[in-house]
């Protein structure tokens, strides 16, 4: 290193140098993203079971052991899930077997809005990687039927909207998915 | 040319000047400081995350509580073996645990950020599920409702 007129200004370097070495150390890039989700909380024993849901509005997804995936009840490749579920939650031919739907207000405008829940079972043996896939499916099967709700109500994608045209969207296309009680600590 | 002509009989190359050196390696340290953040933990347990397509950022960072569940890295396959294991903090507990650890997230937070608090589950991706839902249950039990599952995004193809 030069060492003739500039003494001072080599140490700042190596003392940043220093510095800069340990904040490679210590530190992590940071980006955590994952999909979020609420639980439900646990039922009160009186009031558990009385909000009976209509056979008709529920399609039960679930995961075997053998990381198997059945839709309905029937087996399933993952690669159509997402359109059964679309179909499941737009029922466009007003299938009986289908869930019903019914005019909501919000906001001052009145939406179709299904009924239909997405039941999520797995068993205890399903790997975490095909549990995950799957709750990717529904989400994103949820989320491009709010793309295509959006297109027609306001003529933009969903991520473009305002925040209070998201949360209209997001009333209009509910993301109805429970997650259920794992069969062998659940009572029966 | 001048340049050349006023240091007649030099023949040496002047020394580049180091005096920006510093600015940029200041320029560097800023750069990594604002971009990272402090590794909290040091992973005792293997997670490699699932890929999953429509993954959100999470908004808060300060407001998570991390649960990392994988098998335990090679050191420490000797003690606890290669079965899955819970990791709060710096050790490996049981879902007995995660109670108190919850109970002590949340005392970490103001009052008005309590509700806010979002568990983040870091689960590798070969772990079976009934761990997780024992997790699961466990934080129901504590009303710690808000989870987001660990996932990576894939690579843009």
């Amino acid at each position: 290193m030069a060492r003739r007129k500039i003494g001072t200004i080599g140490s700042t370097a190596d003392i940043a140098f220093l510095l800069l070495c340990y904040f490679l150390m210590t530190t992590t890039m940071g980006d955590q993203s994952g999909l979020q989700r609420r639980l439900p909380p646990i039922p009160d024993e009186k009031q558990a079971q009385d909000q009976k849901v209509n056979r008709r509005n529920i399609i039960i997804v679930r995961i075997n052991s053998a990381d198997k995936l059945f839709a309905g009840s029937e087996p399933m490749d993952i690669l159509y899930l997402k359109d059964k579920i679309k179909e499941f939650l737009t029922n466009p031919a007003n299938d009986p077997n289908l869930p019903e739907k019914e005019a909501k207000e919000i906001e001052g405008k009145t939406y179709m809005v299904s009924k239909g829940v997405i039941s999520l079972q797995n068993d205890r043996g399903t790997s975490y990687q095909a549990y995950l896939q799957v709750q990717n499916e529904l989400v994103k099967a949820v989320n491009e039927l709010r793309d295509d709700f959006s297109r027609a109500n306001f003529g933009k994608k969903f991520s473009k909207l305002t925040e209070e045209e998201q949360d209209i969207v997001k009333k209009a296309v509910p993301q109805n998915i429970s997650e259920a009680e794992p069969k062998d600590t659940g009572k029966k | 040319m001048s340049k050349f002509g006023s240091s007649s009989n030099k023949k040496e190359v002047p020394e580049a000047s180091s005096n920006s050196l510093s600015d940029i390696v200041f320029m560097l340290l800023f750069f990594f400081m604002v971009t990272t953040q402090m590794r909290e933990t040091e992973q005792k347990v293997k997670v490699t995350m699932p890929v999953a397509s429509e993954v959100a950022k999470l908004e808060r960072k300060d407001l998570s509580a991390n649960i990392l569940i994988g098998s335990p890295t090679l050191q420490y396959q000797a003690m606890y073996g290669t079965d899955a294991r819970i990791q709060l903090n710096d050790s490996f507990k049981t879902v007995a645990d995660i109670r108190d650890f919850i109970a002590a997230e949340r005392d970490a937070m103001s009052e008005a950020e309590r509700s806010l608090m979002t568990v983040n589950l870091k689960v590798d991706q070969d772990v079976r599920m009934g761990i997780v839902s024992d997790v699961k249950q466990e934080l129901r039990r504590c009303s710690a409702l808000k989870i987001m599952y660990s996932a990576r995004k894939p690579a843009k193809d």
